[in-house]
């Protein structure tokens, strides 16, 4: 490593190597940037902007933004986390988001990162969208009212399972939606496995593993025991 | 059953008076009475206001989260509803016997609920009444009132609540809504820590128990002819027991007697309960009146809960539980087993036997053991039913080949309650307030009453001690006569004569 590949991040050296992003290089010194479409195994996708942070001043998204010695980021300032809070109120309230009775809660990473974030309220008017379940395959259940537009499953069906069952399609906020790549538009109509990547990529909860919700316990899931920002080295690339 | 003041043949002559809503009691309901230019009683409703959408709203979803949303039906036993759609949820998984850790877990966590509920609505919601008189100061007749006058009773009746709770706690994961009980078992046995915490503190509770037995005991001595005849009412009753005819309140067959105690079904499987109970509907409540099919809806309205429990059972399996069971009912003749404030002294009793049953759970090893699933062959529907703290709580589901619910049906403790609870005001005001001018210490019986059955009126959380609470006396014409306001804090009282 360049002994000159150094950033501050809130003021922290941060190393790098060349050609990692900022949340590349915080995520691997363990320093947490909230984000939800971004994953260590993939590409940057760079969507959902809450990993947004200000290099020397101008805001950009710390998954795309390669890193640079010397550059000046700010991360979590009072007034980056307000902005992130407000995007995830929007996630919300784009959603049919119910966390009292879904069984991703407590290993679902909006939820965490919205206890990080401290949202205290969705703040806006709730949506409501109409999006149906699909139950249709034998050992997975698509839950499509927590989907959060991430992508992650397209690209894991894609580039690691090799088999593109899930698309991003449509327009506008109640339009855009994850399409199933099949004659019937149905998930058993695929060649969807439960061993896939895809199947268990999902941030929140909408590839679920049938038969196998609330089996952990409360105060044994996975941010029961640490908050999202104290297990960044768990993602780290 | 007491259906002539549910209508009066000409309610446009008449005035009303609201109890809106009614305090004190799990959830919304308003009682109207409506009475002549002499305050004679001519009609009286007990209705309750609320809509709750959980049978629609269940359709489409998974089975497996049908436990965890369907308990936020309440906020006081959730437990209840939790066990009850985990039970119905076996039956459709085609688990027949749940591994003895999950069956124990489960009950441990259901005793838990039963002595958190049940505390609860002794010491926080009735003793007010009990301690300082049905019609007695408004202002210190409420719980703030009881640590007052009674500290000691009020601190007892707050630390077996606390017990309760954390039993809850510590098998499903919070004090409240937890996700302990699975369909075909549970997802975790009592933590070690847990259960040592407990047995530290078990012996304590089941002598405040006992100690509570006996303090309604001494108030039905102390006030035997007011207690014994007050919303007095004879009424047919349905419990589940056990095998050998006990009193079991997380499983059996159903018991059910009729009004002179003649066995009408007994042992009955619960898993076709529609082939002995069906359920009627009035258009001034938004709660159905289930009745006994072989009686029809007029004959056919029962009770369930603590004091039929106690009354229909042979025995109570746990010692001090049961002698407390046979002074009851060996008390005055038997006559305070049809009292509805016999509800209060048969709750303490069941209150003692959970208390007794938790010690013996946690000496039990099986609470800590690690085999914790069952399985079986996949069923179409599924019945659950248990006897929660307010009565026999019927869960029932469909599920597709997909797995997503295609129908429910939930009948809650209270609903089978509906009809004895009218039964019981009308009684009250027949007896208190006809003939007479009413204040709100008279308009309070009416609630004691209901207060007597536990009720939880929509199975959501409350608002204890805080509910505003208007009365309106309006007369034929349609002008105010007379108005009974209290304000947020549920402390004061006015009555303002409108000229």
């Amino acid at each position: 490593m360049n002994a000159n590949n150094i950033f501050q991040l809130d003021g922290e050296d941060i190393p790098f190597r060349s050609g990692q992003t900022i949340m590349q290089a915080a995520t691997h010194h363990g320093t947490y940037i909230p984000h939800l479409c971004w994953h260590p195994d993939f590409a940057a996708h760079g969507s959902c902007k809450l990993c947004t942070v200000k290099v020397n001043g101008r805001f950009g998204s710390s998954c795309t933004t390669e890193a640079q010695p010397g550059m000046n980021v700010e991360n979590r300032t009072a007034e980056l986390d307000d902005k992130r809070r407000t995007l995830l109120q929007m996630f919300f309230v784009e959603g049919n988001h119910f966390c009292p009775s879904c069984e991703k809660s407590g290993n679902c990473t909006l939820q965490a990162t919205a206890y990080e974030l401290k949202m205290m309220s969705p703040h806006f008017d709730m949506f409501y969208p109409d999006r149906p379940v699909d139950a249709s395959h034998p050992d997975i259940l698509l839950d499509f009212n927590r989907c959060i537009m991430c992508s992650l499953c397209v690209t894991a069906s894609r580039e690691v399972d090799g088999k593109n069952v899930f698309a991003m399609g449509g327009r506008g906020i109640l339009g855009r939606r994850i399409h199933i790549n099949s004659e019937s538009g149905k998930l058993a109509d695929t060649d969807f496995a439960a061993t896939d990547r895809a199947a268990s990529i999902c941030p929140v909860g909408v590839i679920l593993r049938k038969r196998k919700g609330f089996a952990v316990p409360i105060g044994e899931r996975k941010y029961d025991l640490a908050p999202i920002s104290a297990q960044v080295k768990e993602a780290a690339p | 059953m007491n259906l002539e003041l549910e209508t009066a043949i000409s309610p446009e002559k008449l005035r009303r008076v609201a109890i809106d809503p009614v305090s004190r009691v799990e959830g919304h309901g308003k009682v109207t009475i409506l009475l002549d230019d002499d305050n004679k009683v001519h009609q009286v409703r007990l209705h309750i206001v609320e809509f709750r959408g959980f049978e629609k709203f269940i359709q489409g979803r998974p089975y497996w989260e049908v436990p965890v949303m369907v308990q936020r039906l309440c906020g006081i036993c959730p437990v209840s509803h939790h066990l009850a759609a985990s039970k119905a949820l076996d039956m459709m998984m085609g688990v027949k016997q749940l591994t003895p850790t999950a069956e124990k877990v489960r009950r441990l966590m259901h005793y838990g609920q039963i002595l958190q509920s049940h505390a609860l609505h002794f010491f926080h919601l009735a003793s007010p009444d009990l301690l300082f008189g049905f019609g007695s100061d408004v202002a210190a007749r409420n719980v703030v009132g009881v640590i007052a006058a009674h500290p000691e009773i009020a601190r007892k009746g707050v630390l077996l609540r606390k017990f309760g709770q954390e039993i809850i706690r510590m098998t499903a994961g919070k004090r409240v809504h937890g996700t302990g009980s699975v369909p075909g078992g549970v997802n975790k046995s009592l933590a070690p820590d847990d259960r040592a915490e407990l047995i530290k503190d078990i012996y304590q509770m089941v002598a405040w128990s006992r100690e509570a037995v006996g303090m309604i005991r001494n108030l039905f001595e102390q006030n035997l002819a007011e207690y014994n005849e007050f919303g007095r009412f004879r009424s047919a009753g349905m419990c589940l027991v056990r095998a050998d005819g006990a009193m079991d309140l997380y499983h059996g067959g159903l018991r059910a007697r009729d009004i002179d105690g003649n066995t009408l079904f007994d042992h009955f499987n619960y898993g076709r309960y529609w082939e002995v109970i069906e359920e009627d509907v009035k258009p001034w409540s938004y709660m159905k009146f289930p009745f006994f099919k072989s009686l029809g809806p007029d004959e056919g309205s029962y009770r369930v809960g603590p004091l039929t429990r106690v009354t229909q059972c042979d025995s109570i399996p746990t010692p001090l539980a049961d002698k407390e069971r046979e002074e009851f009912m060996a008390f005055d003749g038997g006559s305070v087993t049809g009292a509805t404030l016999g509800y209060h002294w048969a709750r303490m009793i069941e209150m003692l036997h959970a208390a007794e049953s938790i010690k013996d759970l946690l000496h039990d090893d099986d609470i800590s053991g690690h085999d914790l699933m069952a399985t079986g062959q996949r069923q179409e529907r599924g019945v659950g039913v248990i006897e929660a703290p307010r009565g026999t709580l019927i869960h029932h589901y469909r599920v597709d080949e997909n797995d997503l619910v295609i129908r429910a049906n939930l009948i809650v403790s209270t609903t089978h309650n509906n009809q004895a609870m009218n039964t019981a005001v009308r009684e009250v005001a027949k007896k208190y307030l006809n003939g007479r001018e009413i204040t709100e210490g008279l308009l309070n019986h009416i609630e004691v009453a209901i207060r007597a059955f536990d009720p939880c009126l929509s199975c959501a959380t409350h608002a204890l001690g805080q509910m505003p609470l208007e009365v309106a006396i309006v007369g034929a014409d349609g002008t105010v006569i007379d108005e009974a306001t209290r304000d947020h804090r549920g402390l004061t009282h006015e009555i303002h004569n409108i000229p």
